[in-house]
């Protein structure tokens, strides 16, 4: 496939005098990831939800490379489409897992849930999706009947990579996808992601504060400070070389124990 | 059947005119979109929520002078409610009232379809306390409204899904979800799923009406109404192993009767007018 | 005779604006033929640049001036300023660095470590896992320390399944800072023979050595970085 995967133009957003995102292009190729990194306020967060279809921008495009159809403007497709679209081909990831879950029903069915939602109509071979995904993202397949809510913070961040990535999603957007957990948790689950996006030729946005992170699962940075993009680049070069100022700032703020 | 004189203190079936134009402009809507809610302007009827207002509603707009009434509850004319109901309409309508489901223009019913098969002409108005299949998962009304609009369906399948994860197979007997002219999934009321079938393709009109969530919906003559389930776990009806103590039928819907405390018990017909039918019949084919 | 690796009039320094500011001018008119099967040293006193030298060539630091030219895929494609995709592709299959230290993710074995360039190029998990099985063993790497990560081994081990990383994929061109610092006599000749076997495959290597013998063991040109040290 030529072309990138997607192409974002000139995206902006303001919440009254409060400039969150200022006109910001750029492009994703499919199997990379893109990471953007920045403190509060940058913008990063309003960002991501604007080029995932979770929140409509003031002004630009997010146009999209579908499998069959050619590019689309997510933002002017129809609400059905949409939403098609959010099921199939991508995939949301929150830091909050249980944004992303349905906490009242059993892991299996919110794993299965995607398969249902667009016509899978055998018991069986869901069931069998469900194990073999609750397996990928090391969740012990014997709790497939148990409720999230009894999951450690953790698990449900994996049972929530499993429910997106069941559908073979081309896209995954990633919200500060370890915040909130425990540092070996952390590890796990961040290993568990470079796994699944090398494996599966994944193309994902991951939002973070975190370098740390940036620099594991990212090929490439976009740094943000007030709405702007102030540098971006290859993620080692702009985290071993940063050229702006406030790259510099970040990356010599990093505490090393 | 039974007729008696109007009470004249009642407008004809209680409700004024302005109201009933208003319900059979929503029942109108509702049976041109099969299995799709259409909002109504429910008023305080003098039974309270839960008591089947909404039937109660849809029947007054309906209603002629001409008709004849059956009301049954859980399949009896002669339980509580029926009667009383029956005798509402009695004496705000002066119909003519029924326990004879082929004597019946309309049939007002709470959880049950009646056996005898009903025909082109009549209308059977259902009780429905929750008109929302997809409530038990979303409880905000915005969202429920959008995934009816596209069709997203996807939940609905979840919990059958969880049933047959917990119980080995899809534990849903009553008020079984079902999907109206392959467009709309729809709460069938809590009529227990031995009585789907009769709702697929069938020749009466089926109108539905809930008093306290104020939504009327419908399902025109011959429209497909499809059990939702999966390939591998198809839909089932209930199947008794005995017959009825009373008729000896072995087709209809029984219920189970504790006899003593010695655990016996007996299976009769829910249907009570199915039940002494055959008794009759029986009777007159001995005697003949 | 094509160059596989060409810096033209490279200049590099470093602005720290955390210090108001302050330029630091490193390198500046570099201009270099790296040759197909060639191993050049980069020479000069410590601190003079030669490991910035490659880390430019890595596409790790950034150019103020002048091109950075890696034959890949028959082409000549300019690293700086290269998209970063396009970068990646290249490390993934032209290049290759074997840096001073070994970053490690903590929780992944030494042998997928070793094992990843060459999944990374197609290879099949246990083929990519036996051949650097091979290289570990050469490498005086016992096998019972492979399932483990190598967060926990010594400088030296650490820097040996570096090298392992760096040969395992075969790159066309490899970057080689310091390989055998940090080593005993006999692992050191180790990498001496993996640096022979690799120039006469037609590698070309650029690396810097610390140790004299070592660089006049196996490399066949120098290039003095001191000469195109910037004037401060």
């Amino acid at each position: 496939m030529s072309g990138p995967l997607l192409d974002v133009r000139n995206v902006s957003k303001a919440y009254g005098s409060t400039v969150a995102c200022a006109g910001i292009s750029f492009r994703l190729w499919p199997g990379e990831v893109l990471g953007i990194v920045g403190e509060s306020g940058s913008g990063k967060t309003t960002l991501l939800h604007c080029v995932s279809g979770r929140l409509r921008p003031d002004a630009g495009e997010v146009i999209y490379q579908t499998r069959h159809r050619g590019t689309v403007d997510v933002l002017h497709l129809g609400e059905a489409e949409q939403r098609m679209l959010m099921r199939t081909d991508w995939g949301f990831v929150h830091q909050n897992p249980r944004e992303g879950l349905r906490m009242a029903v059993s892991a299996g069915a919110n794993v299965g849930e995607r398969l249902m939602a667009v016509g899978a109509r055998h018991y069986g071979r869901i069931r069998d999706s469900a194990l073999d995904w609750l397996d990928k993202v090391e969740i012990d397949t014997g709790r497939i009947d148990d409720l999230p809510v009894t999951f450690s913070g953790g698990m449900q961040q994996r049972l929530q990579i499993a429910r997106n990535l069941v559908s073979g999603p081309r896209l995954v957007f990633l919200d500060e996808p370890t915040g909130g957990l425990d540092v070996s948790v952390q590890a796990r689950l961040l290993d568990l992601l470079r796994g699944l996006v090398a494996r599966l030729g994944l193309s994902a946005i991951v939002v973070t504060h975190d370098l740390a992170v940036a620099r594991l699962l990212a090929h490439r940075l976009m740094v943000m400070r007030r709405g702007e993009v102030v540098e971006t680049g290859l993620t080692d070069q702009v985290l071993d070389d940063p050229q702006h100022p406030y790259t510099q700032l970040l990356v010599s703020s990093v505490l090393h124990p | 059947m039974t007729a008696t004189t109007r009470d004249p203190q009642y407008n004809f079936a209680y409700l004024d005119e302005q109201t009933k134009r208003m319900i059979r402009r929503a029942i109108l809507k509702a049976v041109a979109i099969p299995g799709y809610q259409v909002p109504f302007a429910s008023r305080e009827m003098p039974m309270p929520y839960g008591w089947g207002t909404g039937g109660v509603q849809v029947t007054a707009a309906i209603i002629g002078p001409d008709d004849t009434l059956k009301v049954i509850d859980q399949g009896a004319d002669d339980t509580t409610n029926a009667v009383s109901i029956r005798k509402f309409f009695a004496r705000t309508a002066g119909v003519a009232t029924t326990a004879n489901t082929t004597e019946a223009t309309i049939v007002q019913t709470r959880h049950r379809i009646p056996e005898t098969p009903m025909v082109e002409g009549q209308i059977l108005v259902y009780q429905v306390p929750i008109p929302e299949p997809l409530r038990w998962l979303e409880p905000r009304e915005a969202e429920t409204r959008r995934m009816h609009a596209l069709s997203d369906y996807g939940s609905m399948h979840v919990k059958l899904y969880e049933d047959i994860s917990h119980h080995g197979r899809i534990a849903t007997t009553y008020d079984y979800p079902v999907l109206v002219n392959d467009r709309y999934v729809m709460a069938s009321s809590p009529i227990p799923k031995f009585d789907n079938p009769k709702m697929d393709n069938a020749p009466f009109l089926q109108l539905f009406g809930a008093g306290r969530e104020k939504r009327i919906y419908a399902i025109p003559p011959w429209t497909a109404v499809k059990c939702l389930d999966f390939e591998d776990h198809p839909f089932e009806v209930q199947h008794w192993d005995d017959a009825c103590a009373i008729c000896g039928a072995t087709d209809s819907f029984l219920d189970e009767i504790v006899t003593d405390d010695a655990g016996g018990r007996m299976f009769v017909c829910s249907d009570t007018d199915y039940c002494s039918g055959r008794v009759a019949a029986d009777q007159k084919e001995s005697a003949a | 005779m094509t160059a596989m690796l060409s810096f033209r009039d490279v200049g590099k320094s470093f602005v720290l604006h955390q210090q108001g500011g302050t330029v630091i001018p490193v390198l500046s008119g570099v201009t270099f033929d790296l040759m197909r099967g060639q191993c050049m040293a980069l020479t000069g006193p410590s601190g003079t640049g030669k490991s910035t030298v490659l880390r430019l060539a890595y596409g790790n630091y950034r150019c103020q001036h002048g091109s950075i030219l890696v034959c890949h895929d028959g082409a000549m494609v300019d690293i700086a300023g290269a998209e970063p995709r396009v970068v990646l592709e290249i490390r993934r299959r032209t290049l290759g660095y074997v840096s001073q230290f070994l970053r490690v993710i903590p929780r992944v074995p030494t042998l997928d470590v070793v094992a990843e360039p060459l999944q990374a190029i197609g290879t099949p998990q246990d083929e990519a896992r036996e051949r650097a099985g091979m290289l570990l063993r050469r490498l005086n790497i016992p096998e019972r320390l492979w399932s483990l990560s190598p967060l926990t081994f010594s400088g030296g081990e650490q820097q040996r399944v570096n090298i392992a990383r760096g040969f395992v994929a075969g790159h066309p061109v490899l970057l080689l800072d310091e390989p055998t610092a940090s080593l005993d006599a006999a692992n050191r000749e180790v990498v001496l023979d993996l640096i022979r076997e690799a120039a006469a495959r037609g590698t070309s290597i650029l690396g810097i050595f610390h140790d004299a013998a070592a660089r006049e063991a196996v490399c066949t040109a120098t290039f003095d970085v001191s000469a195109v040290r910037a004037a401060a």
